[in-house]
């Protein structure tokens, strides 16, 4: 199913916020333009076919990635591109073709649907700015589209406070559907909803994704689901990919002690009664990042190198990684 | 074994324009002293109206209608306010999900520290202070003596909450409610936190009610664990039991439901539809229309809580329930 052929490319994307303060305060206070690095030199490949899941705590610049994925944000460095075009065509012509190719579910399903509108107009909109479909076919798309997800061609006349959490979520990958998209971005798509409905909506994801052959960024802070969507995991850590491998090679050896940290510190569902391991520290304010590799101040390895020098990404055992240590070889045992 | 909480049949109704909401209904457990209960179920289950029944904490038009509560023996169910605010914070800590919201943003942490041991323990100002350093140094804040006149904005979450947990624990309260005390932390905190608690009741013999709807916290955490579905008790046991050989078929899902890193499934068990509300409560058994077992009786008459080994599960499946 898997093949070679990359269907998205990052290359070193960076978006940086403008946080300054006001001009007036800041020309009376002498304060300088600050900047906040949401995302600062990212650079992965996504295969036709498969799932990359990117993972990391709030604040690490998943969700920045993802907007910038489908053009939401503009890039501030870098490039990406899609299929062999670079995303910024996307504003002119012909971007609409390029957008046509790739969508969107967001993490909140009451946000994300208009409450004033019905289901149907909801999952038609597309389906209207994209296609030159007539009224009456379009109404059959929307029939297969809810049928689809699991819901009934009815539905397509309720407004969606109708609906809980999880059916909302269906609406949501409707619509994302709706032109045929090869390529969606998922941004924490079940972190709202309970486990049983978490349950219902990944099986959908999945067997969509096998029925239609779709291509997923899947973006979530949780590794069990991340561990039961992804074929490979990005980890990310304060604006940059610490490291990034295939799924089992990940859960089986994490290399980044960044990486190691998370996974200790997934609850052990065995019952055993044995606790995580717990790490120290927490995640550092991404206005005055740390110098060097911004993960040093939390990492038990870390040695004068790392407070200096910004690890660059390599390849190392076919696994990329942003690390001294690993690169190194430093005995890295606790 | 004593019991330091016993709830019996505790029910919860909303009156509204349209009917009365039963939101509990006959919700019985007990929490032994040192003991850490989980309650675990999906949202609009009643873990947290349990939890604010508990604490005298309900938001009015909300009210108990029926059922007990009793902390070490003493009814406290149908206490005047002005008795219940004696109780909290000196017999019962609660810590809720949201670390900012739960501190006020106007005093410092120390002040509020300070003043929760004052009122409840027989202590001088300068007292209440010093013990207040001890505290926060015992939960792992660095710097205590200079962090305890700072302001709760000045501090990360996961800082927060570890002042929330020195205000709940100031005055060694018998019994401490935790209402998703983990859910709004990253994973690397949650961890941090979840040791702390843990620690700090063990050293004071606290009982520990702990609500959450996440599995994990609670395999690692609990001793004990209550399911609960639609304002009912679904199933209690040892966390053990009802993680690996649940019996009621909604703990089945729900245990089936979550992904784990141990294993590969291409499919996760999926329990279909979701929690009724409050208006429509199926007859017999709640969760009836969901059940994959279900039977011609489970749609009439409502099964009771029967014991099954070591643990105790409100369904028809379960032959017990002929032979009681």
């Amino acid at each position: 199913m898997t093949t070679q052929r990359a269907l998205v490319e990052v290359k070193d994307a960076a978006r940086w916020f403008d946080v300054s303060a006001p001009w007036l305060e800041r020309v009376l206070s002498r304060k300088p333009r600050t900047l906040l690095r949401a995302v600062d030199g990212v650079s992965f490949t996504i295969r036709k076919g498969e799932t990359l899941a990117l993972v990391g705590e709030s604040g690490c610049g998943k969700s920045t990635i993802a907007r910038l994925l489908v053009g939401l944000y503009p890039l501030t460095q870098g490039s990406i591109l899609f299929d062999g075009q670079p995303l910024s065509n996307m504003q002119g012509r012909g971007g609409l073709a390029l957008r046509k190719r790739l969508q969107m579910i967001f993490q909140d399903p009451y946000a994300s649907l208009n409450p004033r509108w019905r289901v149907g107009r909801i999952i038609a909109e597309p389906i209207l700015a994209h296609t030159t479909l007539t009224p009456e076919e379009r109404e059959a798309r929307v029939d297969a589209l809810l049928i689809q997800v699991g819901l009934h061609p009815s539905d397509k006349t309720r407004f969606p406070h109708q609906f809980s959490g999880g059916q909302r979520q269906r609406i949501s990958i409707a619509r994302a559907l709706a032109v045929n998209p090869e390529f969606l971005v998922c941004d924490e798509p079940t972190s709202a909803l309970d486990v049983s409905v978490q349950a219902q909506v990944l099986n959908i994801m999945k067997d969509l994704q096998r029925n239609l052959g779709l291509t997923y960024l899947f973006i979530s802070h949780n590794l069990a689901v991340v561990h039961h969507v992804a074929d490979r995991v990005g980890v990310m850590y304060l604006g940059r990919i610490v490291e990034i491998a295939d799924r089992d090679t990940l859960f089986a050896d994490p290399k980044h002690p960044y990486t190691r940290m998370l996974l200790s510190a997934i609850p052990d569902m065995t019952g055993q009664g044995s606790s995580r391991t717990p790490v120290a520290g927490e995640v550092p304010n991404p206005l005055n990042p740390p110098s060097g590799c911004t993960f040093h101040p939390r990492c038990p390895f870390a040695r004068d190198l790392c407070k200096l020098e910004s690890p660059s990404t390599q390849v190392f055992k076919g696994v990329e990684i942003a690390c001294h240590g690993v690169v190194q070889g430093w005995p890295m045992q606790v | 074994m004593s019991n330091i909480l016993e709830i019996k049949e505790l029910s919860v109704e909303f009156p509204t324009r349209r009917g009365t909401l039963k939101a509990l209904n006959e919700v019985s457990f007990s929490i032994a002293a040192g003991e850490v209960v989980g309650v675990v179920g999906e949202s609009g289950a009643g873990k947290s109206l349990t939890g604010a029944a508990i604490i005298g904490l309900l938001e009015p038009p909300g009210r108990i209608s029926g059922g007990q509560i009793w902390l070490e023996g003493r009814r406290i169910d149908q206490l005047p306010d002005e008795e219940m605010r004696r109780i909290r914070g000196r017999e019962i800590g609660a810590i809720f999900q949201d670390p900012l919201t739960s501190l006020n943003p106007l005093y410092t942490v120390g002040h509020q520290i300070a003043e929760t041991i004052v009122t409840h323990l027989p202590l001088t100002w300068t007292q209440a202070r010093n013990r207040a350093i001890e505290l926060l140094e015992a939960t792992g804040i660095p710097a205590a003596r200079e962090r305890i006149d700072h302001y709760p904005h000045q501090f990360s979450g996961g800082m927060r909450q570890r002042v929330v947990i020195a205000l709940a624990l100031a005055a060694q309260p018998k019994l401490v409610v935790a209402d998703e005390p983990t859910t709004a932390l990253d994973v690397s905190i949650q961890a941090q936190i979840i040791e702390l608690l843990k620690k700090m009741c063990r050293e004071q013999g606290a009982a520990v009610m702990l609500i959450t709807h996440d599995m994990g916290v609670i395999a690692e955490t609990a001793d004990r664990v209550v399911v609960m579905y639609a304002g009912r008790v679904a199933e209690i046991g040892k966390v053990r039991d009802v993680i690996h050989s649940p019996r009621h078929p909604y703990s089945v899902g729900l245990m089936g439901s979550i992904p784990s890193i141990h294993q590969q499934v291409e499919r996760l068990v999926q329990i279909d539809g979701s929690m009724p509300r409050l208006t429509a409560i199926p007859t017999g058994c709640a969760f009836n229309p969901r059940c994959p077992n279900v039977m011609d009786r489970c749609r009439v008459e409502r099964p009771e809580l029967q014991q099954l080994g070591t643990s105790q599960a409100a369904c028809w499946l379960h032959p017990a329930q002929e032979v009681a």
